[in-house]
């Protein structure tokens, strides 16, 4: 049996962790360090799980778990971890740049190229996308009185099938290499012709993988919201942040599979020689450039509605203020998903289409700026004479709304055809997709950590370092990509590996120091977390309301249990809770207890994650044994699985009654704070309500 | 709820709690059969700009042979006549022999289908009417043979409703599966007209 057999073409050669000891040179030690930690990051953890036993405990009180909360923690910490990798390419990447003026840069071009397309996978596919999936999986069931996701299980199977492709783009760190065309990987450059591999072969199976997963999430979402909602909850009385969920849920459905199709047709014109992308024999790369952003374009809409669905809650629970405009925020949300499937073509205006298919495009995308205008009015008449506290989230949704808007701003002049024919493929494009993901997208998520971490651990997090973070965010963030506007317009190219023109330098330097402050802002996180977890007792708000919150999540203790609600919430109105407690009614007593069934755990994403994982590997190595046990292993799982009838597990009525009973003890023992105590021990949870019911 | 209206009447369940279960199973269904339609139909889109990408290789016309392409839409359409039957027999007699009968008729039929179209892709090859031989045979071979994997593992599973009918019986939870995977299959029947009109039928026009 040759090598090959077992091993297809991996070699000794594609071990990155080597190439410092074969070759030194700052290049090269840049690659294998980060290879490096990688693996001894791994092998720490594996270690502390042993030595600490902590196997049994991550096995059966995370893996295995179907609970919709520790599934949306988990989406979050794979985030953070994914995040801690992004942010670290983009300080090496910034540091490039800053010294790349006429090429006197330190890490090799095909080094600086790999670097951006990692970035912008990582980020997008493994930062961004857990993020919101993780809020949505944690809030969803809680906010429209569920016990849990429609499908449990397929729930537990899509963070599986994201965790496969998070893994890949990671292996792909100590063996072999990413690709180098870019976070869209455009053939042919990506072909088989000029890239044999395996970068674009991890590209192709990592995305695709978990983008399974993204559209399983989607269904599951969009079902559970249809059909789980607690009685009497029309769709005109869900949360916000359950429409915004509801139409990501939409998009993801249908616009997942056009990047599936994109991934899989490149994966036979790499593996088997197809033709559907190739420079020859009838192939057309413009097909890929339309299937990708037909993905891409309402990709960006999946990952920002999320995001606005928190500002929303935020704002109205932080003004202490009925949200204005709840329904045109409804409409304008709807809107911009219908919309955001017209316009994708604004991605590649330059690539020979006529003017007139421009144009249209061009005003789809100045249209779907109006309901985005609509929702930063909403979130301003909420604010207008409401009652704000200036506390961390509230720092947060201040950068983002004078970010965010310049960030619009600079994609209305983009939608303009002629204008963008001038900025086209400049550091003005990176500066505009990083000034709207990041004070957009980011903002929102870390905003709304701050609100639902007591929720989910049951205590808050340290107030003053949550804002100096904040404040970083903000600084680090204008810093580093604000001059890029700049120099866009100056005309620098962005991925381009070196530049000619002094006038960048300062701009260049600017953004460096900016890169730095943001990593230290990322830091930042891990010191809150740090000093919270040290004064938890201080900070501990278990009876499950610290913020006066508006919706049915606040209704139920910090930690929730794992059934959620001892009863399904009967719901009358927009913010039952809110409207519970200004009749002063919260915390009804039910009438009669009854036990609860709930799924028990599996470890069916297990399987899938091992097993998908296992498959990506192998076609992306030419393993061709391992491919097919894999995807053997994976079908013949599900076969047998399926002839044994799920488990439950039941909760009895006495356990769901004491518990309840206990907390509701507690909230009547203890004195409500008000709103100007909310950040001193004095908060356990249980907020005095002056909420203005009416706006 | 369950008081009111029956539900999903396609399975007759009854008034009972599983019915809500098996309504929001099947809803779920049906929204993944619609992501699965997107599928197939930017697969249709990819098909149709490349249908004139035959780079001097085999065309419609050397690969369309009409005789196979009508055997092979009959034997799919009959495997959907025989598993409308098969749902028929399942809500109204609660037999699990009358059921498993016409679930064999549907099975049958449809690996004749798959041998057929098995027969013709050995044909092409045969002909030099390879994928790696032009945009247009990768857009042909991509199509059809997503559509036939789709058959097949739709064989697999009822692989797996055959045993379970038989270690079961016609439960709730069987049923609502049988529904299902009715849903998939008519499915699969729609994209194949799709198929056989714009694929061989327009190609040879």
């Amino acid at each position: 049996m040759e090598m090959t057999d077992i091993f297809g073409r991996l070699s000794w050669a594609d071990l990155v962790l080597l190439d410092v000891f074969r070759s030194p040179s700052v290049d090269t030690a840049v690659s294998s360090g980060a290879a490096w930690i990688m693996v001894l990051g791994a092998a720490a953890v594996l270690v502390w799980l042993t030595v600490a036993g902590r196997w049994g405990w991550l096995w059966r009180d995370w893996l295995t778990t179907v609970d919709h909360k520790k599934i949306g923690i988990m989406y979050i910490t794979l985030g953070f971890i994914m995040m801690a990798r992004g942010i670290a390419e983009g300080v090496v990447m910034r540091s490039y740049q800053a010294t790349a003026y006429q090429g006197g840069a330190f890490l090799s071009e095909e080094h600086w190229a790999e670097l951006f397309s990692t970035h912008g996978t990582v980020m997008i596919f493994f930062v961004a996308m857990p993020f919101i999936t993780g809020f949505m999986n944690y809030l969803i069931p809680l906010q429209i009185g569920a016990r849990d996701m429609a499908f449990p299980v397929l729930n537990q199977i899509s963070l599986g099938l994201t965790g496969t492709g998070a893994a890949l783009v990671m292996i792909s760190l100590a063996l072999g290499g990413f690709e180098t065309g870019g976070w869209t990987a455009y053939p042919p450059f990506t072909g088989a012709d000029f890239d044999p591999g395996p970068g674009p072969d991890y590209w192709v199976w990592s995305i695709v993988l978990s983008g399974f997963g993204s559209m399983f999430s989607g269904l599951n979402f969009a079902v559970t919201i249809y059909k789980m909602r607690a009685p009497g909850m029309d769709y005109l009385k869900m949360p916000v942040f359950c429409w915004t969920a509801l139409c990501t849920s939409i998009l993801l459905i249908f616009a997942l599979p056009p990047l599936t199709v994109a991934g899989l047709m490149q994966a036979l014109d790499r593996l088997l020689g197809f033709h559907f992308f190739t420079n020859d024999l009838g192939g057309n790369m413009m097909n890929y450039a339309n299937l990708f952003w037909m993905f891409g374009h309402p990709e960006v809409y999946i990952l920002i509605l999320p995001a606005y669905g928190i500002f929303s809650e935020l704002t109205a629970t932080f003004a202490a203020k009925r949200l204005y405009g709840y329904r045109s925020l409804v409409m304008a949300t709807m809107s911009i998903a219908v919309i955001s499937f017209g316009v994708w073509l604004h991605h590649f205006f330059t690539m020979g289409q006529s003017p007139s298919i421009n144009a249209a495009f061009g005003i789809a995308t100045a249209i779907i700026a109006v309901p985005t205008g609509v929702k930063v009015y909403v979130w301003m008449a909420t604010l207008w004479r409401g009652r704000i506290r200036m506390t961390t989230p509230m720092v947060y949704m201040t950068g983002f709304f004078i970010l965010f808007t310049i960030g619009g701003f600079s994609g209305i002049i983009l939608a303009n055809p002629a204008i963008n024919w001038q900025v086209h493929n400049t550091q003005f494009i990176v500066a505009h997709f990083h000034n709207v993901l990041l004070p957009g997208l980011i903002f929102g998520i870390f905003a709304g950590i701050h609100i639902w971490f007591p929720k989910a651990y049951g205590f808050r997090l340290h107030e003053r370092a949550g804002t100096i973070t904040a404040i970083l965010w903000i600084v680090g963030f204008a810093m580093t990509f604000l001059p890029l506007y700049a120099v866009g317009l100056l005309g620098y190219p962005r991925r381009s590996a070196a530049f000619d023109d002094p006038a960048f330098l300062p701009y260049m330097y600017v953004s460096l120091t900016g890169a730095f402050i943001l990593l230290a802002a990322f830091c930042g996180l891990f010191v809150t977390l740090w000093i919270s977890i040290r004064n938890r007792d201080s900070l501990a708000v278990p009876l499950g309301d610290p913020w006066d919150g508006r919706t049915l999540e606040w209704a139920t203790p910090s930690p929730p249990p794992p059934w959620n609600f001892p009863v399904i919430p009967q719901v009358s109105s927009l913010d039952a809770f809110a409207k519970e407690k200004a009749e002063g009614k919260p915390y009804v007593q039910p009438a009669e207890y009854r036990d609860i069934e709930l799924p028990a755990p599996t470890s069916a994403g297990m399987v899938v994650m091992v097993s998908t994982t296992a498959l990506g590997f192998a076609l992306t190595w030419w393993i061709w044994w391992l491919a097919a046990a894999a995807a053997f292993g994976l079908v013949a799982y599900f076969f047998v699985r399926s002839f044994f009838e799920y488990p439950h597990i039941v909760i009895p009525a006495i356990e769901v009654q004491r518990v309840n009973e206990a907390w509701i003890e507690a909230l009547h023992l203890c004195t409500p704070v008000n709103r100007d105590h909310e950040d001193d021990p004095r908060n356990r949870g249980h907020a005095a309500t002056d909420m203005a019911i009416a706006s | 709820m369950s008081q009111e209206t029956n539900v999903h009447p396609g399975m007759n369940l009854g008034y009972s709690d599983g019915e809500h279960e098996a309504e929001v199973k099947v809803f779920g269904f049906w929204v993944f059969v619609m992501s699965d339609l997107v599928t197939f139909g930017l697969v249709f889109a990819i098909f149709g700009t490349m249908a004139g990408a035959t780079a001097g290789g085999p065309g419609p016309e050397d690969v369309t042979d009409l005789k196979s392409i009508a055997l092979q839409t009959a034997l799919l359409l009959g495997s959907s006549f025989g598993f409308s039957w098969a749902s028929l027999s399942m809500k109204y007699h609660n037999q699990r022999w009358r059921t498993l009968g016409w679930l064999a008729v549907a099975a049958t039929s449809a690996l004749s289908f798959l041998i057929v179209e098995a027969i013709d892709f050995r044909d092409w090859y045969h002909m030099g009417a390879v994928p790696q031989r032009s945009g247009y045979l990768s857009a042909l071979w991509a199509l059809v043979g997503l559509h036939g994997l789709h058959v097949a593992g739709g064989l697999v599973w009822m692989a797996a409703m055959t045993g379970q009918i038989l270690r079961y019986g016609l439960t709730d939870q069987i049923k609502s599966r049988v529904t299902r995977m009715g849903l998939y299959w008519h499915f699969l029947d729609i994209v194949w007209i799709g198929i056989f009109s714009m694929v061989f039928l327009a190609g040879v026009a």
